[in-house]
Parts: structure tokens; C-alpha cells; sequence
């Protein structure tokens, strides 16, 4: 259904968010906000080394400490493999990881847990904890860790769901290979070949509410989780089946979450509630300590990307071969899925290639393990691909620009990855129904004033700004596998409940939901009341990941408010006494004819006087493709030539994310995602000592952007419509991130001549090449 | 011990362990609008007003603020709810985690700085950590509110 935007009253407008107001004035619905006064407190002892085989472990003098409830070591949990990431099912993650093992495997992980009647007692009892271990060799480096001697995963009883080159005996936890055409004959047949390798680091999430859950029993003795979770559906699943429970004795629930950014697609401590809450029957609490948020829960996935990109003089690219390694860590969290996206949401985006070829291995370290962090896999592959288009465009005499326009993805085009590669599985084939990707080029060049200062303005003798550009696509959800509903309930006074299982993690879904729904119903966004998410009371969803809200839960929402539509103009005709045909409906009152009755009146009647019934429906949607949003993005970057430093004066981008359901939140979705981005594109790192340790384990020794580092963001979008989003949008959670690494390096580049090839872009990297130049 | 303090312009008296910080014991006495986002001082979460200047709570101890006022958010709903809007506006209230220590610390620039610059607004804020908005918008936000009946 295509709907007019000059229409549109409420979607594509302006909404404050639903929330805004009640979170500035300090309202009390975060997670631990929440919890038990009375719960126990859980603590977790953690490993010293990054890899050791527990030998022997005496908690008695732990067990014996007045206020110590429950102790738990590997010996006293279930000995069932699961995979922490909350994401599709059967899982596309191995189920490499134990609630407790004897095998600890990255300085930071779990040994044993204590839980006592308050915090001190706790962190003393843990002191009280005996344990003898033998150290193992680490492997620290993920260019070393393939068939390397030491052996992460040894045990028994882990294993894939289905097949996804799972060897943890040479220490692979997932690989992939796919290709289309000769790549190797179409290079040798280019006329230009280059062949650049970059290194991207791992990035902590650094969401500023840590991962927090609590537990207690019901009256009716079910388990009931608050979880700081991005996937409250896949919790109650994992957990049950985990901890050999039926699913109708759990009960997951997610009040706000402080931000997640992927970091909270997993569990991280809700276990050890249910365990805890299980065998004492008192509730029980775990909030992560900023250091265990660092050191004991996710990062980025690290990589290193090889890109052999092949074109003609004219400009036109034949092939690309794109061969990566991933850094998975400890444990194989989201290993295929980010790894696969590295080649299926960037390599599309030159869809004119005679040949491309993708693969490579997701290998085991001793480090923290990474998992989802918004825009996986595709800030790694985006880094790679689009600084080598660059050196592609250098060497082929071309204006980036031109060269980007040239081969890049169109209206009406498509790809052959899109239905090789999906998210851990096969694709979806899909034809580009929105792309306005020439324009988002064409307007971020005139917003930076490309044409008139590309590549460089000197500013001084010693300061010189470079101008930088890249090209991104994403996705919306992951069709024929992640689904989303919504349950519309009409009130007396013409108001609606909609209970949606959308996980809102601050990204505004609780708001853009409420905007379809009003507009669909032709009210205003305060007679929506929204509930999520909450496996009890909301009906499902598959959570906040993948770009997956707007269109997923979104279109899911707008099916229910149309059914609702449709229910409410049936049930008026047959009050009025007329066909359903015949009755208009504006948003308040049904009138035929010289028949008239308001929304508010058959309301009241309906559950108090008259043929008393409760209207509501329930409607899901699952997608049949996953529509990409696009983006251009160009950087003015002013570079200090004596030092190295530099700053990024203007980051411009123009997005197609189809309709912006609100306009502000999606600035707010693309601006945010940049930050991030050139946090990691220009300062963040995750550093470890030579044995494993965690260096940048707080916000001082792990700085994330504050207002002192962003100078200008201009942010546009690109008027376009994606006739099967709710309302003509795709979804723009993630792809703001994508495109801050190549971007910055290719602005260094043009300023100084220095290509960065590991991230981050430091200063100090700048002025090494800088004296090598000089050389 | 006991240590006594205005708390929103009410006088309360509480019972405190000699090394408990002030987000403790507020949270810990139901003022739940405190939010704890790495408890060493680093991200802004726990700003209140002690004596009309912004503090982290995390690191202030219960045991020195004898005496003293705090201003938690509770003490300016109004005020809170006006940033909102202006926030609301610009798109820059995401997560809300770190809302309420922006609310505390914008409120108090407001009574503190006639004209600032933006550069005395990025110097009083830079302790506010927020990883969701990408910062320009609750400059935008902040600047708006600051105008506003000037």
C-alpha cells in the first residue's frame, strides 16, 4: 500500500518521543531501578588468566561466611552448552559456552558466583574462594590462533546447529566461502588491479547503563526476569531450554534500557539470577560493574580484510575478491552472522561486477569475546572496501566521487549475494524497490563543497584540511527468519493499548510504533498507550537487532491498526445498521449517510451497555526482503602536519531510509551511529597487556567521543519511499556507523598522503607516515 | 553513623556505613532517579546539585555532606520537564540514561553562566557522558534551553 506523504499527519512529523519526558524528570524504569529491595546480591569471581583449567575449587570458606546464601561452581550448574546471543533459532552461533566451566578461557571469565544478603558480603566471600589452576598458553593472536597447538574449545559436548564450518579443534568457530563468475580470471583480465589489506580493532559498546537483571518467584512461584535486554523473546527460550525449564514458568521482562548497541543481544548475568532465585527462592539482583562491562562482556569483533578490487580504464569495476579472518574471542557469538555481512550488506553495493568472491575464517582467541555490536560486520567490511575504492579511484586518474557513482547500486537493480548470502543461512533475491543513492552522492558532494575543495585546502604551513567520502548500505531485519506483532486493544474514551514485543533500548521504537499506529487510525499519538516488551503480557517479537524495528515491527504494527481500521468500521455498520461500505471514518466518528455514531460513545457502549465485547487484534509480519538504506558520506578533516592530530570539522551524510517515520529520531538514529563510528574510526581502542589482561577497562583508559571532539554534524535525508516498509520506511538503526572509518581515512589520505591501514586513525600513526613520506 | 541533610529542601536524617558514597545512599533510600553508570566518577549518570554546584554522586561520601543541600531531580520537575522538550525537539533523548544528570548539570550552567560560549557549555558538560545521540543534537537542545527567557 503506497500512502501519500503530503497526507501524512503524524508519521513523517515531528513527534516528541513518548518517553523523553518521564526519563529527563527521573522516572524509576530502568532495570535495578526495579529490583527486589530485599534481593540478595550476586557476585562473580573472575578468572586471573586468559587461559587455565580450573583444578581444583574450595568455596567452604566462601559457603561459611555469615550472609552467603548461595555459592555455584561449575560443579553445581547444568553441564548444557548454549550460545549467549539472542538471535534466530536454531542458533546460527555455536553452543560453545557453559553457565560454568572448568575452562576458563579470557581474563575475566567466570569462575564461580557468589550471592550473599548485600554487596560486601559478596565481593568478601569471593576473596574466600580457593582455587587452583593450571595455566594453559594463550593465544593472543588471532593471526596465530588457526590450527595453532593450543586448543581453546577442547571440551565435549559443544557444538553447531546446523553446519557453519564449526572446528574448534583448529579453533575455528565458524568459516564461509561463496563466489560468483571468475574473480581470478576477471582480475587477470582488468586493466587495473589493486590489492590493499586494513585491520580493524575490537570497540567496546560502552552503552551507559551496564548490563543489569534481577529475579524473583511469583505468586504463583514462575520466574520472573527484569533483564537490560535487547531480545527478551530469545532469553526466555535460551533460559529454558539452558536450564531444562518449560517456557510457561519463565517470564522475561525489559523496562527501559539504558542502550545497547548489540552489547545486550545476550546474556550477561540473567542465568546466574535464575539460579540464584531457583535454589534460594529470594530474589536476587547482578549489575555489571563498568570494568566487568569492559572486561566481561562483548566487543567488536577485530578483523582483518584483504580487498583485491579489479576495473577497466574507463572506470568500470569487473571484480572484487574480498578474503577476511575474525577475532571472535573466547566464545562464537554472532561469529558467522557478522562475518557473513562483512561480504552480503557491503560487496552489493558495486553490483555491476563480472565476478565476486567472499570468505575466509572466524577463529577462537583468548580474548573478551566479541558479539553483535550495531552495524557488525558491516563498519569492518565498509572500512576495507571503500578505503581500497579510493586507491582504485588514485590509480584509475578518478574523481572517488564519479567512480562511486558509476558502479554503485541503483533503483531497480540488484545484486546476486542478496539471495547467496543471508545472516547465517541462504539469502533472500531482491530487487532495489528504493535506492537513492546517485542523489545522497550527488547532494553530500554539494553540502562539503566537494568539486571546489577536494582533495585538500591548505589552511597554514602546517595545518591542511583533507576531504574523504564512502558510500554505505544496510538492511531491514532479516527476512523469512525474524518476526515481529503487535496487539491493539481498543478503551473506552476511543483510546488504544498496543502491546508490541519491539524492544525500545532508546532507539525510539515505543514512539515511531505509536506514530504508524496513530496515523493508520487517524488519531493522535496520545491516544496510543504502548507497552513493550514483556514476555507475559506482549505478544512476540524477535527483538532490537539487525535494523529490524521500523520495518519488521513496524510494518507489524501498521497491519494490526489497519485490521483494527477495518474491525472498527465493520462493528460501526453494523450498529448504524448499514453497510461497511457505505461508513466513513475520520479518526472519530463513523457516519453514513444521515447516520452518525462517534468512536468514543460506541466505545463506552461496547464494554458497558450494548453487545459488550473487547475489540482487539493481533497481527505479525515476517519479511519477504530486507530493503537496504543507503548513504553517502563526505568529511572535512583539518590536520595538524607537525603533529599528527586532527579533527573532523564536518561530517556530512545523506541518507535514504525511505520515509522517516520521525524525522528527528532518525537524525538521532544517523548522528548517534556516526559518533560511534568515528569513535572507532579515530580513538577507541580495546588494548590488552602481553598476558591478556585488559588495559582499557574504564572511561578513562577507554575514551568514548564527549561534546569536546564533535565540531558539526549535517545530516539529510534523501526523499525517497520504499513501497513495502510501513509507510514507505526501511530501518536506520544501524547505518550511520558504517561509514566514519573509511571516510576519516580517506580524508588523512587526501590531506597528507598517508593511508592508515589499521584502525584507529591516531595521530601518531599519521605523523610515522608522515616522516616515512618524507624519507 | 547518622548524617543529616536538605534533601530537595526537606531535612532528612540517615543511617550511613563510613565508606558509603551518596548514590548509595540515596538509591538506597528509594531516590531511584540516581542512576549509577560506572560508580568511579567517569560518565556523568549520578550528577546531582551539593550545594548548587554538580557533583557525581558515586564518589562524594554520605559522611561528608553534613549539613549540606542536594538538589536531586525530584527538587526541579518543572525544569526537567521544559530540557525535556527542548531535547525532544532535537531528537537527543534517546536512552534517557544519562538524562537526568544532563537535566542537573544544564539547569545549574543556566543559573551559573549569563551568555556562555560554546566552549564554557562544552567545559561544563564534558563530564556528562552519552553514547546514544552523537552530542550535536543535545548541544542544540542545550543552547535553545539556555535562550529561552533571555
Amino acid at each position: 500500500m503506497i500512502v501519500d506523504k503530503k497526507k501524512m499527519k503524524v508519521v513523517n512529523n515531528i513527534t516528541p518521543s513518548v518517553d523523553g519526558k518521564g526519563l529527563m524528570q527521573g522516572r524509576s524504569y530502568y532495570t535495578d531501578d526495579l529490583a527486589d529491595q530485599n534481593s540478595l546480591v550476586i557476585k562473580i569471581l573472575r578468572s586471573p588468566h586468559a587461559f587455565a583449567h580450573i583444578k581444583k575449587i574450595d568455596v567452604s570458606k566462601a559457603q561459611a561466611l555469615n550472609g552467603v546464601e548461595l555459592v555455584l561452581t561449575y560443579k553445581d550448574v547444568p553441564h548444557v552448552s548454549f550460545s549467549r546471543a539472542g538471535q534466530g533459532y536454531p542458533e546460527p552461533s555455536p553452543h560453545d559456552k557453559f553457565i560454568l566451566d572448568e575452562y576458563v578461557r579470557y581474563v575475566g571469565d567466570e569462575v564461580a558466583m557468589v550471592a550473599a544478603i548485600n554487596e560486601q558480603i559478596a565481593e568478601d566471600a569471593l576473596k574466600l574462594i580457593e582455587v587452583e589452576y593450571e595455566v594453559l598458553e594463550p593465544v593472543l593472536d588471532f593471526e596465530k590462533a588457526y590450527e595453532n597447538k593450543t586448543i581453546i574449545h577442547p571440551e565435549d559436548g559443544i557444538k553447531e546447529m546446523f553446519p557453519i564450518g564449526f572446528d574448534p579443534k583448529k579453533n575455528v568457530a565458524a568459516a564461509y566461502e561463496m563466489h560468483v563468475g571468475d574473480v581470478e580470471k576477471e582480475l587477470a583480465n582488468s586493466d587495473v588491479v589493486v590489492d590493499e589489506t586494513f585491520y580493524s580493532q575490537a570497540q567496546a559498546h560502552a552503552m551507559i547503563e551496564t548490563h543489569s537483571s534481577n529475579a524473583r518467584l511469583d505468586e504463583h512461584n514462575r520466574l520472573v526476569i527484569y533483564s537490560s535486554t535487547q531480545t527478551p523473546f530469545h532469553m526466555r527460550r535460551i533460559m529454558a531450554t539452558t536450564l531444562g525449564l518449560p517456557v510457561s514458568q519463565i517470564r522475561f521482562i525489559k523496562p527501559r534500557v539504558g542502550g545497547g548497541f548489540g552489547g545486550k543481544q545476550a546474556f550477561h548475568g540473567e542465568m546466574f539470577c535464575a539460579l540464584t532465585t531457583l535454589r534460594t527462592g529470594k530474589p536476587s539482583k547482578l549489575v555489571y560493574t563498568r570494568e566487568e562491562v569492559f572486561g566481561a562482556s562483548y566487543t567488536r569483533h577485530p578483523m582483518r580484510i584483504q580487498m583485491r578490487i579489479g576495473a577497466n580504464k574507463d572506470g568500470t569495476i569487473t571484480a572484487i575478491d574480498c578474503r577476511s579472518l575474525s577475532d571472535t574471542g573466547a566464545y562464537g557469538e554472532h561469529s558467522l552472522t557478522v562475518f557473513m555481512i562483512v561480504g552480503s550488506k557491503v560487496l552489493p553495493l558495486y553490483n555491476k561486477v563480472k565476478a565476486v568472491r567472499f570468505g575466509g575464517k572466524v577463529v577462537y582467541t583468548n580474548h573478551v569475546s566479541a558479539g553483535a555490536y550495531r552495524g557488525y560486520g558491516a563498519i569492518q567490511g565498509n572500512y576495507a572496501l571503500e578505503a581500497t575504492i579510493d586507491v582504485l579511484a588514485e590509480k584509475l586518474g578518478m574523481d572517488p566521487k564519479e567512480l562511486r557513482a558509476k558502479n554503485s547500486m541503483r533503483e531497480k537493480e540488484t545484486s546476486p549475494i542478496f539471495e547467496i548470502m543471508g545472516e547465517g543461512t541462504k539469502g533472500t533475491a531482491m530487487i532495489m524497490e528504493s535506492c537513492k543513492l546517485p542523489y545522497c552522492i550527488k547532494r553530500g558532494a554539494e553540502l562539503i563543497e566537494w568539486d571546489k575543495k577536494y582533495p585538500r585546502v591548505k589552511v597554514s604551513e602546517t595545518k591542511v584540511r583533507g576531504y574523504g567520502m564512502a558510500i554505505a548500505m544496510q538492511g531491514s531485519g532479516i527476512p523469512f527468519m525474524d518476526m515481529g506483532s503487535a496487539t491493539i486493544k481498543l478503551n473506552d474514551g476511543g483510546s488504544y493499548m498496543v502491546t508490541v514485543g519491539a524492544t525500545d533500548i532508546g532507539q525510539g521504537s515505543d514512539t515511531i510504533i505509536s506514530q504508524i499506529v496513530a496515523e493508520t487510525l487517524q488519531t493522535t499519538v496520545d491516544k496510543v498507550i504502548i507497552y513493550s516488551s514483556d514476555t507475559d503480557l506482549t505478544p512476540f517479537d524477535c527483538g532490537a537487532y539487525a535494523s529490524s524495528t521500523t520495518y519488521i515491527s513496524g510494518n507489524a504494527a501498521w497491519n494490526a491498526a489497519l485490521k483494527m481500521r477495518e474491525r472498527l468500521i465493520n462493528e460501526a455498520a453494523a450498529y448504524l445498521g448499514v453497510k461497511s461500505s457505505s461508513v466513513e471514518f475520520d479518526g472519530k466518528e463513523f457516519v453514513s449517510g444521515n447516520k452518525k455514531v462517534s468512536l468514543n460513545d460506541l466505545s463506552v457502549l461496547w464494554l458497558y451497555n450494548k453487545d459488550q465485547h473487547q475489540v482487539s487484534v493481533t497481527e505479525s509480519y515476517i519479511g519477504h526482503v530486507s530493503p537496504p538504506p543507503f548513504m553517502a558520506a563526505y568529511a572535512e578533516v583539518e590536520v595538524d602536519l607537525e603533529t599528527g592530530e586532527y579533527e573532523v570539522l564536518n561530517y556530512v551524510t545523506v541518507t535514504d531510509c525511505g520515509t522517516t517515520i520521525n524525522p528527528m529520531l532518525a537524525r538521532g538514529q544517523v548522528e548517534g551511529g556516526i559518533v560511534q563510528g568515528l569513535g572507532m574510526a579515530c580513538f577507541e581502542d580495546v588494548k590488552y597487556d602481553t598476558k591478556g589482561n585488559l588495559l582499557s577497562n574504564n572511561f578513562l583508559n577507554y575514551h568514548i567521543p564527549t561534546h569536546k571532539e564533535v565540531h558539526k554534524l549535517t545530516t539529510e535525508f534523501a526523499d525517497s519511499y520504499e513501497p513495502t516498509g510501513p509507510f514507505g520506511a526501511k530501518s536506520v538503526g544501524e547505518i550511520g556507523i558504517d561509514t566514519p572509518p573509511a571516510v576519516i581515512c580517506n580524508a588523512i589520505y587526501n590531506a597528507t598522503g598517508v593511508r592508515i591501514h589499521k584502525l584507529p586513525i591516531t595521530p601518531e600513526k599519521i605523523l610515522k607516515g608522515l616522516k616515512e613520506l618524507k624519507k | 553513623m547518622k548524617v543529616t541533610f536538605y534533601l530537595n529542601n526537606t531535612l532528612v536524617s540517615y543511617d550511613v556505613e563510613p565508606g558509603e558514597y551518596l548514590a548509595q545512599t540515596l538509591r538506597k533510600h528509594g531516590v531511584k532517579s540516581i542512576k549509577v553508570g560506572c560508580n568511579e566518577s567517569t560518565c556523568g549518570s549520578c550528577t546531582l546539585l551539593l550545594d548548587d554546584k554538580p557533583v557525581m554522586s558515586c564518589s562524594v561520601l554520605t559522611a561528608s555532606i553534613e549539613g549540606k543541600k542536594v538538589t536531586t531531580v525530584e527538587g526541579i520537575q518543572q525544569e526537567a520537564a521544559k530540557i525535556a522538550s527542548y531535547f525532544s525537539k532535537e531528537g537527543a533523548d534517546q536512552c534517557g540514561f544519562c538524562n537526568v544528570g544532563y537535566a542537573l548539570v544544564i539547569y545549574q550552567l543556566k543559573k551559573d553562566y549569563k551568555n556562555p560560549t560554546d566552549e564554557e557549555i562544552k567545559n561544563y558538560i564534558v563530564g556528562n557522558l552519552c553514547r546514544c545521540s552523537g552530542l550535536q543534537s543535545q548541544m542544540n537542545a542545550i543552547k535553545a534551553y539556555l535562550k529561552e527567557g533571555k
